[in-house]
């Protein structure tokens, strides 16, 4: 069984296997992110209570949580996807390691957005320097940086492996800027937009919060499907597969 | 002895080689055939380690290149494109660096020695921006003079060079061969060498 | 690998690079003037007013010394990138990493040692106080050594790399962030009567961690951009 396991992950670990299956899996991971986004949604608005204190705006938290977390979440998998490219040298690691960062970036961008709109109401500015918001902006900061070095270098090999160096080297540092920031934070006492709110937060909020997390999972997972496919037949382009593909079936271009 | 095996390299877009095979015994000079853009340069830096292939392997006394980098850099002597010193050290300051930080072990003497014979002699303590392109290139070329490394890997290393340095060059290759050790080289100029056994590998498909 | 001929190699690395930096001594009088010019701005574009200046000093002069250690960062490789002795570097015997190290030393020598030797004066230029302009020194002589090194990588991936200056900027000032806050951190409680040991040992920490980790960083990338 292991061993199969680890044949199945070999085998899928080569860009002309991997695109053939990820096609195939793209329609499911967005049928589940629309039934998931569309339930969450629905809970947010309309199950969800309304809070005793601040209304109804505490709602954008169903966003603005769940973006943070996928945030957070996606910049350690694309480090871990970087640290199996590096080591092992496996040109699809790199690959899903760089459709990750867009996505990572919209996210933490979601994330800085809401939380403003959040600000706003709570505590009457669109932008307070709290541990959460400011390490959200560096997060988005090492994001850009990412995604600018990947950018400026035009051989894709060297673009992939420097840009995965990038992200080790972030994803180290990642812990001690959060915490620096947090230190930093409670030191000058600067306001805090935490959505922590309740001491007992009613577990529909955290139900209604883990739904659109997994709303949100899904669409990363069809996305980064969709961009992976996108880099192997840029980056894999005159191999004998691709051409095979690409002249056999003329529709292929436009189905990436 | 070197070893290449099942070679490719891709350089951007284009597949420059593949399924590239030969090896290089004590005694024996490899001349790197191949037109403009046939990836030359790319071969002799992939056999020194500066370029990960994309498949395939170099191995060095039957064991790969990257996995005893210690080992085999201390073997080999490149000289590429670059001369590889800076213009504002002198000749003398860029040798005596060069042999310090490769393990030392070069007294002044034999530096000032090597100098003399590769024709820059009075011209070792001008920093070597005022030098001429054929003199910047022969600063580089005496550290050919003082290694020990059994390797050579040459990067067209006539060009520039008049036709008595083009000659004291080939001498040289030729008395490196004569202690059963390997040179591989690209040129486009037809140089005269007459030690060690000749062969060739051709980039042309 | 023995260990004379390591550190014959380290002095003969460190002394290349002081000797080159004598002989283009205009670049580093440059960043120096640079740090000079950012702190003198910040009366004129703020306010003259000793008090909130002196509020400001240590904010202000480690984030120029932030930039200041962030310009210099361009020489570091680019030159002996260009003119192919890099490429020899990292066909020598020795480890890479201990070479990067020396390299970097050698650098902060020019670009980072000079920072902390000037800050006093700046210091005294905003008001700061005999104890904050102690404390001063010392965070940046804990803290500059630690932008040189993480710097290091970022100058390592971006070289030969179109835009490479301004890219470099976006890759390491996040990463110089926890230096910053822990750096005019220690200032600030000084200069407001409160301990201040916590954050020099823990600037100690991040230089120790630096040393040990961003060498590694700074060979592999160097590797990746030679290529």
């Amino acid at each position: 069984m292991v061993s199969e396991n680890a044949i199945a992950w070999y085998h899928f670990s080569s860009p002309k296997n991997f695109y053939p299956l990820a096609g195939r899996l793209i329609p499911w991971f967005w049928g589940l992110a629309v039934i998931l986004l569309v339930v969450g949604l629905y809970m947010s608005f309309f199950v969800a209570p309304t809070d005793y204190k601040q209304g109804e705006s505490y709602r954008i938290i169903f966003v603005h949580v769940p973006a943070a977390w996928m945030s957070m979440f996606i910049y350690l998998v694309m480090a871990a996807y970087a640290i199996i490219g590096l080591t092992w040298k496996l040109r699809m690691a790199e690959m899903m390691a760089s459709a990750l960062a867009p996505t990572g970036a919209m996210f933490t961008f979601l994330a800085l957005w809401t939380g403003a709109f959040w600000g706003k109401p709570t505590w009457g500015a669109y932008w307070v320097w709290d541990a959460r918001l400011t390490s959200e902006l560096i997060l988005l900061f090492l994001y850009i940086g990412y995604m600018s070095l990947q950018s400026a270098i035009d051989d894709p090999r060297r673009a992939a492996r420097a840009s995965a160096l990038l992200a080790i080297v972030g994803v180290i540092n990642l812990p001690v800027i959060y915490w620096s920031v947090k230190w930093w934070n409670t030191l000058h006492q600067g306001a805090s937009v935490s959505p922590t709110m309740a001491p007992k937060m009613a577990s529909i909020m955290i139900t209604t919060m883990l739904v659109m997390t997994f709303a949100f999972w899904m669409y990363t997972i069809a996305v980064v499907l969709m961009r992976a496919r996108r880099v192997i037949l840029e980056r894999e382009r005159q191999t004998s597969w691709v051409m095979e593909m690409v002249n056999a079936d003329p529709q292929a271009e436009m189905k990436k | 002895m070197l070893q290449v095996r099942e070679l490719e390299c891709v350089r951007g877009d284009h597949r420059l080689f593949t399924g590239l095979n030969f090896q290089l015994r004590g005694g024996e000079l490899l001349r790197l055939r191949g037109s403009n853009g046939s990836g030359k340069t790319s071969l002799l830096r992939t056999v020194c380690g500066l370029l990960e292939p994309t498949e395939g392997e170099v191995l060095w006394n039957g064991e790969n290149i990257r996995r005893q980098r210690d080992e085999f850099n201390s073997a080999l002597l490149y000289l590429g494109h670059h001369n590889g010193i800076k213009s504002e050290l002198t000749a003398f300051e860029n040798l005596r660096l060069g042999s310090a930080l490769s393990g030392g072990g070069v007294s002044d003497e034999q530096i000032y020695d090597a100098l003399e014979k590769i024709g820059l002699g009075g011209r070792e303590d001008l920093p070597t921006q005022v030098l001429s392109q054929g003199q910047k290139r022969r600063v580089a070329l005496s550290r050919l003079l003082l290694s020990e490394a059994p390797l050579w890997v040459l990067d067209e290393p006539f060009t520039a060079l008049d036709v008595g340095a083009v000659d004291r060059l080939a001498r040289l290759v030729e008395a490196h061969l004569k202690k059963g050790n390997m040179v591989m080289f690209t040129t486009h100029q037809e140089v005269d060498l007459r030690a060690g056994t000749l062969r060739e590998v051709s980039l042309d498909s | 690998m023995n260990q004379s001929s390591l550190s014959g190699m380290w002095r003969a690395m460190v002394s290349r690079d002081l000797t080159l930096a004598m002989r283009r001594r205009a670049d580093v009088l440059t960043t120096l003037f640079f740090f000079i010019i950012v702190v003198s701005l910040f009366p004129l574009g703020v306010s003259p007013e000793m008090e909130l200046l002196r509020s400001i000093a240590p904010g202000v002069i480690w984030v120029a010394a932030l930039l200041a250690s962030m310009l210099s960062l361009g020489r570091l490789f680019s030159d002996d990138f260009q003119d192919g002795t890099l490429e020899q570097m990292l066909l020598l015997p020795q480890p890479l990493s201990v070479l990067v190290l020396a390299k970097v030393f050698a650098h902060w020598l020019v670009s980072g040692l000079p920072l902390v030797l000037l800050s006093p004066l700046l210091g005294m230029q905003l008001g700061l106080d005999s104890d904050g302009i102690v404390l001063m020194m010392v965070t940046l002589l804990l803290g500059t050594p630690v932008l040189s090194l993480i710097g290091a990588v970022g100058a390592a991936l971006t070289l030969g790399v179109r835009g490479g200056g301004v890219l470099v900027s976006l890759l390491v000032l996040p990463l110089y962030i926890p230096v910053l806050i822990f750096g005019t951190g220690a200032v600030d409680a000084a200069t407001s009567g409160m301990d201040y040991e916590g954050h020099l040992s823990l600037l100690g920490a991040f230089l120790v961690l630096s040393v040990v980790l961003t060498p590694l960083g700074t060979a592999a990338a160097l590797r990746i951009s030679v290529e």
